[in-house]
């Protein structure tokens, strides 16, 4: 893309980002240093109730892990946004987000301190999005993407958490079939090798 | 303490949900082995606390659920533990059905013509159910398939495995603290039947014990032994 930019930010490890995304621009992803996963949700802009469907968009298209030609679907069956490059290979849908109590869960009770994306995603809800005149709350926080994160799932149904297939300025790219919302946490996680134990930042780019 | 005398029969097609008391279990036959049980779970005191799928998959290493497996909450908390399954596998992947893929797959069917052997779809069935608790679309999360199995391979790709449920298959589901299950007895969506696929469930309350401290849902793993600890630590 050699066209300016819409919006070029940059995004710190374990800060969020929340921007309107409208029908026919460009958005890209970039992870900057490599094995960094960027939790992700999209809402329709102007009906958030409708939002992407993990499940549906796995469903549809036969298989689990998300890439190029990937049509990213709505709750309603629509398509938010079609994957059209992915220099990474494939992206995760089913590890969901990191929270204080999954952590304390899943490692230790002491963990609840620690910072988590959805965390994250509450601090953009209340304080981001109702600068784009958006209502978001606990109950919008769906299930996410994981770009850039390698979740794989065993023929005999075991769920791994496998290292990072992606590397240092590997990105995604996806056109917007309407007018979305992304909302991102930029996973601060350290207690697993989701973010290759050092979470870096990510660069967020939107075309006309 | 007496038992809850409910047993019912969910017939093919219908969508349920009911308030489980805490140390209730929900058993479900599937009486003639070829229905699939859409599935979703809240807290009851506070439904913005419900079944979390990533949350539940990740922390006992599983893609999908079966007995001495639990349904924990974005808290982080138990909501459900199965405590006996003679079926064996039961999908959290793949969502629900539509009426709209209903309708492609199966025919359209109206109230008119089938009566109450129209062919409905899950989606529809659970936006009715959630509405009675005044929940709705953004409350619609991603549900499990009781019966049902659909396994990947290595490139991810879905195959939904048929013949997975058996006549008189069961499973039983304890609520760890007050839940609200809505249910729904239609296809899953990946079921590729020339016929609409569906049978009756028997829906069965009882009260059970609470879970020991050798309880097989809380010793599977560390993992769920720390969401019972944050059950149990929150509770009265």
């Amino acid at each position: 893309m050699n066209a300016t930019p819409l919006v070029d930010a940059t995004v710190l490890a374990g800060d969020g980002w929340t921007y309107p995304i409208k029908k026919g621009q460009t958005f890209r992803i970039v992870d900057l240093e490599g094995n960094q996963a960027v939790d992700t949700l999209f809402y329709n802009l102007h009906d958030v109730a409708e939002r992407y469907d993990a499940t549906l968009t796995m469903r549809r298209q036969g298989s689990l892990y998300l890439t190029t030609g990937t049509r990213l679907l709505s709750s309603e069956g629509n398509a938010l946004l079609t994957i059209t490059e992915d220099t990474c290979g494939r992206h995760d849908t089913v590890g969901g987000a990191c929270s204080c109590e999954s952590n304390q869960v899943r490692y230790d009770l002491g963990k609840l301190f620690m910072h988590s994306c959805r965390t994250t995603f509450l601090q953009q809800a209340t304080s981001v999005a109702p600068k784009f005149g958006v209502k978001l709350g606990k109950r919008d926080l769906a299930h996410n993407i994981n770009f850039f994160m390698n979740v794989p799932v065993t023929p005999e149904g075991g769920l791994k958490f496998d290292d990072g297939i992606s590397g240092p300025g590997r990105y995604v790219q996806m056109v917007a079939d309407m007018d979305v919302l992304v909302v991102i946490s930029n996973c601060p996680q350290l207690n697993n090798p989701c973010n290759g134990w050092n979470p870096t930042p990510i660069r967020c780019v939107i075309w006309e | 303490m007496t038992s809850d005398p409910f047993r019912q029969i969910l017939h093919p097609g219908q969508g349920w949900s009911r308030i489980l008391g805490r140390h209730q279990a929900l058993t479900l036959t599937d009486t003639t082995g070829k229905a699939c049980v859409g599935l979703l779970a809240y807290a009851a005191r506070q439904p913005l606390e419900r079944y979390n799928m990533p949350d539940s998959l990740k922390a006992q290493y599983t893609a999908f659920l079966t007995a001495g497996r639990v349904l924990m909450s974005d808290m982080g908390r138990v909501l459900l533990a199965i405590t006996e399954d003679t079926c064996g596998w039961h999908d959290t992947l793949t969502g629900h059905s539509t009426q709209a893929e209903v309708d492609a797959r199966w025919g359209v069917t109206t109230y008119q013509h089938q009566r109450n052997d129209r062919y409905r779809g899950t989606r529809e069935n659970f936006l009715i159910e959630l509405a009675k608790y005044d929940l709705g679309r953004a409350d619609l999360h991603a549900n499990v398939n009781l019966f049902a199995k659909v396994v990947t391979n290595a490139e991810g790709t879905f195959a939904f495995v048929p013949g997975n449920s058996r006549a008189g298959a069961s499973v039983t589901l304890r609520a760890e603290m007050e839940v609200l299950v809505v249910i729904s007895n239609t296809p899953h969506p990946l079921d590729a039947s020339p016929t609409y696929p569906c049978g009756p469930v028997t829906l069965e309350i009882h009260d059970v014990p609470p879970p020991g401290p050798e309880d097989s849902c809380r010793i599977k793993r560390d993992e769920n032994r720390r969401a019972y600890q944050m059950t149990e630590g929150s509770q009265p």
